[in-house]
């Protein structure tokens, strides 16, 4: 198998119509959310565009809703798949409409008005989210609808994502409008909620109706009765002034309006998250059953079958594109932290000569470290956009505080008797830095360098989910396709470059090491 | 002959603590001053206030004539040889490197050979030693090669702090004659801080006991020992001969 959201650039690069457009207009940046249908519509746009003689950009996996509408507001995306309650619930804070019509025509008409951000005609089918428990729970205690779900949720644990946990129109909304109180309510992540169900260790869950799982692990989904759940129709939205600027890229999407119905995307979503197939296959595929592109010009290109092969197999054949991950990795890793040094060190050293307030610099930027990677990146993301640069600055951050507090410690605490008689003999303060502190702090400014490193190395994995790129990306498409092998084959060479980078690091230790070792 | 070292009227606070009270003290050119005393007695603080270690709050401090309070402190330092207690040698440069630090900063021609050469006077091979690590010598021989980092621009005058007491008794002997022997032959003017009597009594030409701030009695050993001037000198003396 290949990766669709891995390979596709590449395989963008060597589309045909790419040589032949002599267009100097930028690329189209297309972008997804980091779940399976997420990805699989955004590479349908994709294809579709390249097709039509467009060049597409991938930007897959942006962190979640919030991410990538900001994204695109700042024009930082061009188009990404969006769904009308989300809009209407998470973005505009509206009440939702039961009416699928009137809830497109208003997200439709505020978001231009109030972002100028365009929403495309809905693409036909409605992803709304789903109740859903085992085939045998269902079965036993006789359920059907949400109604009954009430009747029996004190004896029943739930799995729900945070996002359905905290939003209007998810829990707590839904204990509004059935009266659900489950016996045991616990927050699970999109990846693993399906696995749990199965298992047995929750026995509800929420997803999402088009899910490919669903059918993967015979489940049943309650009706919604009472109708509470908003509708969520797809479309493709575009960042604002697009429209205008490139009427092409409207004509190509709207080709795909109206002709996804739910049980057509079922099925694809079902060949992505239950089989396995590459998301760029199942997307060409689907555009030439719609007739959108020529039959056999796969616009993805040939891939070699892998079918379901061995993890060390599926690395060799994706030998290629994981070097280009490692050195995107590498480079994120590298540029932040030569960063960091060259902040980190300078300042340690200021903060040993004005030794009041250091202690209170040096927790200041402490704090920094106690937050949240995805957070920090969602608070820089209005000022920073998406991208390498924000990667490079979160990065950055994180590994000002072990190199400055090891800095300082180093050349505060450096042989204070070599200091004394250096002082005495006539060295001046700044030779006495040079000449006895630095190079006694040495290997603790190394040590301290070498554990911003090695963490360095683990954070930017979650730059993927601002499109940085980098060992992130296989992680978080594996995770949103539910596909261990592809979040392995970033997860694996990740923890090899640590201890890579740690390894040679703790080489250099070795020779700054004063007397010689 | 003039002063090589004096102190005038000298005190020094540290908060509550008077560390130095109203001292004066002469350093004859060639001449070996010990400053004897007890912990906080404020001998140290004497010491380091002919090198700018430590500046007074009052009085003035004159070294080869000049008031230091005048003068670069930096400038001074490298004038003025010192020898710490621990050897204060910088870890991670070798010994020849160590030797070579005052004529490297004072930009005297080939530091390398007058280190060599200040090896040499206090009894260390420079073949052997030069590229050795500090903590590869044995306690003698570190605080020998502090000797030859003193010396080795050839300075008038020397400061020692305590510089043979962490040593065993054998050790500490051998260094004491080689630095008799040194102090003979290049005519150095030194000032010397020791906690022990026998020490100062073999070392120097004349004996400064201090007590609580205040020199106590200056006086040639002899004369110490036939006529202390305070009692506080006459109980040092008693208890250097019962441990004696």
């Amino acid at each position: 198998m290949t990766v669709g959201v891995m390979s596709g650039s590449a395989a963008g690069a060597l589309h045909p119509a790419r040589l032949l457009a002599q267009q100097p207009d930028p690329p189209i940046v297309v972008a997804s959310k980091p779940f399976g249908e997420s990805y699989l519509l955004a590479e349908l746009f994709a294809q579709l565009l390249e097709a039509r003689g467009l060049t597409a950009e991938r930007r897959l996996g942006l962190g979640a809703t919030e991410i990538a509408f900001a994204a695109l507001r700042r024009g930082a995306i061009d188009v990404y798949p969006e769904y009308t309650g989300t809009g209407l619930l998470a973005i505009l804070h509206a009440r939702p409409s039961a009416d699928p019509r009137a809830a497109y025509a208003q997200v439709a008409r505020e978001f231009r008005e109030r972002f100028g951000v365009r929403w495309l005609p809905p693409l036909g089918f409605q992803n709304t989210y789903a109740i859903a428990l085992r085939r045998e729970t269902a079965e036993r205690l006789r359920l059907r609808t949400l109604t009954d779900l009430a009747r029996v949720a004190p004896t029943l644990r739930a799995g729900l994502t945070p996002d359905f946990l905290g939003r209007a129109d998810g829990l707590p909304g839904l204990q509004g409008a059935y009266g659900l109180r489950f016996r045991d309510t616990r927050a699970l992540l999109p990846a693993i909620k399906y696995q749990a169900l199965a298992a047995g260790e929750v026995d509800v869950i929420d997803g999402y109706g088009t899910d490919g799982l669903i059918a993967r692990y015979d489940l049943v989904v309650l009706e919604d009765d009472r109708g509470f759940f908003p509708p969520y129709e797809a479309a493709a939205v575009l960042a604002p002034g697009l429209a205008e600027r490139r009427p092409a890229v409207v004509a190509a999407l709207t080709e795909l309006s109206g002709r996804l119905s739910e049980t057509a995307m079922r099925g694809l979503n079902r060949r992505v998250e239950v089989d396995g197939e590459p998301v760029a296959r199942v997307a060409g595929d689907a555009l030439r059953e719609l007739g959108l592109v020529a039959p056999g010009g796969d616009a993805s290109g040939p891939r070699p079958e892998q079918g379901r092969a061995g993890l060390a197999d599926y690395l060799w054949a994706e030998r290629a594109t994981l070097l280009r991950l490692v050195t995107r990795h590498l480079l994120l890793v590298s540029v932040s932290l030569v960063a960091a040094i060259a902040v980190a060190v300078p300042l340690g050293l200021a903060l040993e000569r004005a030794r009041r307030g250091a202690e209170t610099v040096i927790r200041g930027v402490g704090v920094l470290q106690t937050i949240p990677g995805i957070a920090l990146l969602a608070f820089m993301l209005p000022v920073l956009g998406i991208g390498l640069v924000p990667a490079l600055v979160a990065l950055f951050l994180y590994s000002l505080y072990p190199i400055l507090r090891n800095t300082y410690a180093g050349v505060r605490n450096a042989a204070p008797d070599a200091v004394g008689a250096a002082r005495a003999l006539g060295m001046t303060p700044r030779q006495i830095l040079r000449h006895v502190r630095l190079p006694l702090a040495a290997p603790l400014i190394l040590a301290g360098i070498r554990t911003a490193a090695v963490i360095n190395v683990g954070t930017a994995t979650l730059a993927a989910f601002i499109g940085a790129g980098g060992l992130g990306d296989p992680i978080a498409a594996g995770l949103a396709l539910s596909d261990t092998r592809m979040i392995l084959s970033g997860a694996l060479p990740a923890a090899v470059l640590a201890l890579g980078v740690d390894a040679a690091l703790g080489a250099c230790e070795r020779v700054v090491r004063p007397g010689g070792g | 002959m003039g002063a090589a070292l004096a102190a005038r009227e000298v005190s020094k606070r540290y908060g509550a603590i008077v560390a130095l009270d109203r001292v004066s003290l002469e350093v004859r050119q060639g001449e070996c001053v010990a400053l004897i005393g007890e912990s906080g007695s404020g001998k140290t603080t004497l010491l380091r206030c002919f090198n700018r270690l430590t500046d007074p709050d009052a009085g003035v401090v004159v070294v080869q004539g000049d008031d230091v309070s005048a003068s670069d402190p930096v400038d001074l330092r490298r004038r003025v040889g010192y020898v710490p207690q621990d050897g204060g040698l910088l870890p991670h440069w070798p010994i020849g490197r160590n030797v070579a630090l005052v004529p490297w900063l004072r930009g005297m021609n080939d530091p390398p050979a007058l280190a060599d050469q200040a090896l040499r006077l206090v009894g260390l091979d420079p073949a052997a030693m030069a590229n050795r690590w500090p903590r590869e010598l044995s306690g003698g021989q570190r605080q020998r090669a502090a000797v030859a980092r003193a010396l080795a621009a050839r300075p008038d005058i020397v400061l020692l702090d305590e510089p043979f007491g962490a040593l065993d008794a054998i050790t500490r002997a051998d260094l004491q004659s080689t630095f008799l022997e040194l102090r003979r032959e290049l005519a150095l003017t030194a000032l010397l801080v020791t906690h022990d009597l026998a020490e100062a009594c073999l070392l120097a030409d004349r004996i400064a006991v201090m007590h609580q701030g205040r020199l106590e009695q200056v006086a040639p050993p002899g004369e110490l020992r036939e006529a202390p001037a305070t009692a506080y000198v006459r109980t040092l003396l008693a208890r250097a001969r019962v441990v004696g």
